[in-house]
């Protein structure tokens, strides 16, 4: 390489980090550095008062061992992400297959199914959400209209994770939006020709349609069970953001955020916040590995997902 | 057969309006709930109104102890924007590394911000705080806006690097034979052809700002520096009565702003959902 050629690549390479500059900063003082400082905080006590002071194992051994509030908010939160991802992502797809084939004013019906989406996330919605289903909320008044008598489905402890699991299956529509791009990508003459060899609808599903989706299907599923994990604002206010009732509304994030914020014990909360870590790297670890299995790339053009 | 197919056809339109009034019924009954007399709101359970009243508005208006929402709409207002220029500006900045320049350890920084995507807030959340407790940040807006000027959204520089590869090559070499340097690649070139996905990003930032409740919960003390989100989470008391006419009231205010932005920039944004996979 002659010397200008020279020149010209290490001044790109200057010109390279000028523009990547913010970025390396905030990767260092605000994922790097804060995650060893976390993982070194996690064997420790700190109540930002005094100075950590080195525990070794303790917090882990205090919080497999002894800690009924780590199982227990760990299990809930379990329990959200398995029924309200499958069921987001059913609902998503099945809203999706009707609204694909050449409907008239699909601008619309997608515009109003994603609305729930786009709103859910706020505090105004889940307060609306807590008033709907109390005792005298609009869902027992119409379950009255059947002579059914419903409880008050935010105070009792049975009921609330149902309510919070109703609102995020109520927010489908995003997962519903990808599935439709997805669906726009299955070419039709694949249809034409096995409508042809006399394929009925419910065997070109299975067969044509949900394997070049799945590329699509796993995106979803990652990107839900990751953002499932992390659930806090639903839980917070529709209980009483201190777990209530009974520890229902307990999640993971809250219990963290309890233990850090409200006791004060920094060291114990970083290593929640490290066995959380593990455990979404551990399921996004099996997604992918099994995802060998049953996500299909047809001819290798859609790399996404 | 056609009129069967018609009917099948109609009753499919039915269905899915159906479903669709049904998904929104909770956002109507808000809207409807907000203008009823407190003491009407959960006995009249149609969704128009028997009587209508601008007294819930008025009065949550006021907000609390002599701080209004006029207030807290500014101040959300204020850090959705700030965040949203700091998103744009870095995010593309290292988006336009990564997808157009060659320098050294490229493959690692790129892997790197990969993985970040995928990492939980949570596991960086207690040193952070610690961080700007110790720099006495909190209180302040700093903790909200700043890591936005260093492009710690990284989903953004993806959806950047993804769209910038789609920008012909020819143009950027044309450019250098004219003399232009990276630089001016970059401002003359690629962020013109970059505006949709400028767009798409910074309604995104501006809706999760606006939404955001976990962060500004925890930087946030001060009730004058509170925000709609905080402002409305301290109006609902869950354990007792709240005045629930001026809760609901001032939810429906605080959605208008994510409803117009999203109305207006629809196509942007169901794309940018559609193509990136984000929420």
């Amino acid at each position: 390489m002659s010397s200008l050629g020279k020149t010209a690549l290490s001044r790109q390479n200057r010109t390279a980090y000028l523009f990547l500059l913010p970025w390396l900063v905030g990767f260092f003082c605000l994922t790097l550095g804060p995650m060893l400082g976390s993982l070194y905080l996690s064997f420790t006590k700190f109540n930002l008062l005094n100075a950590p002071r080195w525990l070794g194992l303790d917090n882990y051994v205090q919080i497999f061992n002894e800690d009924d509030s780590f199982y227990h908010s760990m299990g809930l939160t379990f329990q959200y992400a398995l029924l309200s991802v499958p069921l987001r992502l059913i609902f998503a797809l099945i809203v999706a297959l009707a609204l694909n084939k050449g409907i008239r004013a699909l601008g619309v019906y997608r515009t109003v199914y994603y609305i729930p989406s786009l709103l859910g996330g706020s505090v105004a919605i889940a307060i609306v959400w807590r008033k709907i289903f109390d005792g005298d909320g609009l869902f027992n008044q119409f379950l009255s209209w059947f002579g059914i008598q419903g409880p008050s489905w935010v105070a009792h402890p049975d009921y609330i994770l149902s309510t919070i699991i109703t609102l995020s299956v109520w927010q489908f529509g995003s997962a519903m939006v990808i599935f439709l791009a997805g669906l726009k990508q299955v070419p039709a003459d694949l249809y034409e020709a096995s409508q042809v060899d006399g394929a009925g609808k419910v065997r070109q599903f299975f067969r044509i349609t949900l394997p070049l989706l799945s590329p699509v299907i796993f995106f979803n599923l990652v990107m839900s069970i990751i953002n499932s994990f992390q659930v806090f604002t639903p839980g917070y206010v529709i209980g009483d953001g201190r777990g209530g009732p009974l520890n229902s509304t307990l999640f993971y994030t809250l219990y963290l955020y309890l233990k850090g914020f409200s006791f004060f014990d920094m060291g114990y909360a970083s290593a929640l916040a490290w066995i959380m870590l593990v455990v979404i790297g551990v399921l996004t670890a099996i997604v992918f590995v099994t995802s060998k299995y049953w996500v299909f790339y047809g001819d290798g053009k859609d790399e996404r997902g | 057969m056609s009129l069967n197919t018609n009917y099948t056809k109609l009753l499919k339109h039915l269905l899915i309006i159906a479903f669709g009034l049904l998904m929104l019924y909770p956002v109507l009954w808000l809207l409807s709930s907000s203008f009823k007399p407190n003491q009407l709101i959960f006995s009249d359970t149609s969704l128009w109104p028997k009587k209508v009243t601008f007294d819930n508005y008025m009065n949550g208006w006021k907000g609390l102890q002599g701080t209004t929402f006029g207030r807290f709409f500014l101040n959300s207002a204020q850090i959705s924007v700030l965040s949203v220029l700091g998103n744009i500006i870095t995010c593309s900045f290292a988006a336009y590394a990564f997808a157009r320049l060659e320098f050294r350890f490229k493959k690692l920084w790129f892997s790197l911000m990969l993985v970040t995507i995928m990492l939980p807030y949570h596991v960086t959340l207690v040193p952070q705080y610690i961080i700007y407790n110790k720099i006495e940040w909190i209180n302040t807006y700093l903790p909200l806006i700043v890591p936005k000027w260093l492009a710690h959204d990284s989903f953004f520089i993806l959806l950047m690097v993804q769209f910038i590869r789609g920008i012909p090559k020819e143009l950027d070499e044309s450019a250098t034979i004219d003399g232009c340097g990276q630089g001016q690649i970059y401002f003359r070139i690629i962020m013109p052809l970059l505006v949709p996905a400028l767009i798409t990003t910074a309604i995104f930032t501006f809706i999760w700002t606006w939404d955001d409740f976990f962060s500004q919960m925890i930087y946030l003390n001060n009730i004058k520096l509170f925000t709609v989100q905080l402002g409305i989470r301290s109006l609902f008391d869950p354990s007792g009565e709240s005045d629930w006419g001026a809760l609901l009231a001032m939810s429906v205010l605080s959605l208008v702003p994510i409803m117009t932005i999203f109305l207006s920039f629809q196509k942007y944004f169901l794309e940018g959902i559609a193509t990136t996979g984000l929420k």
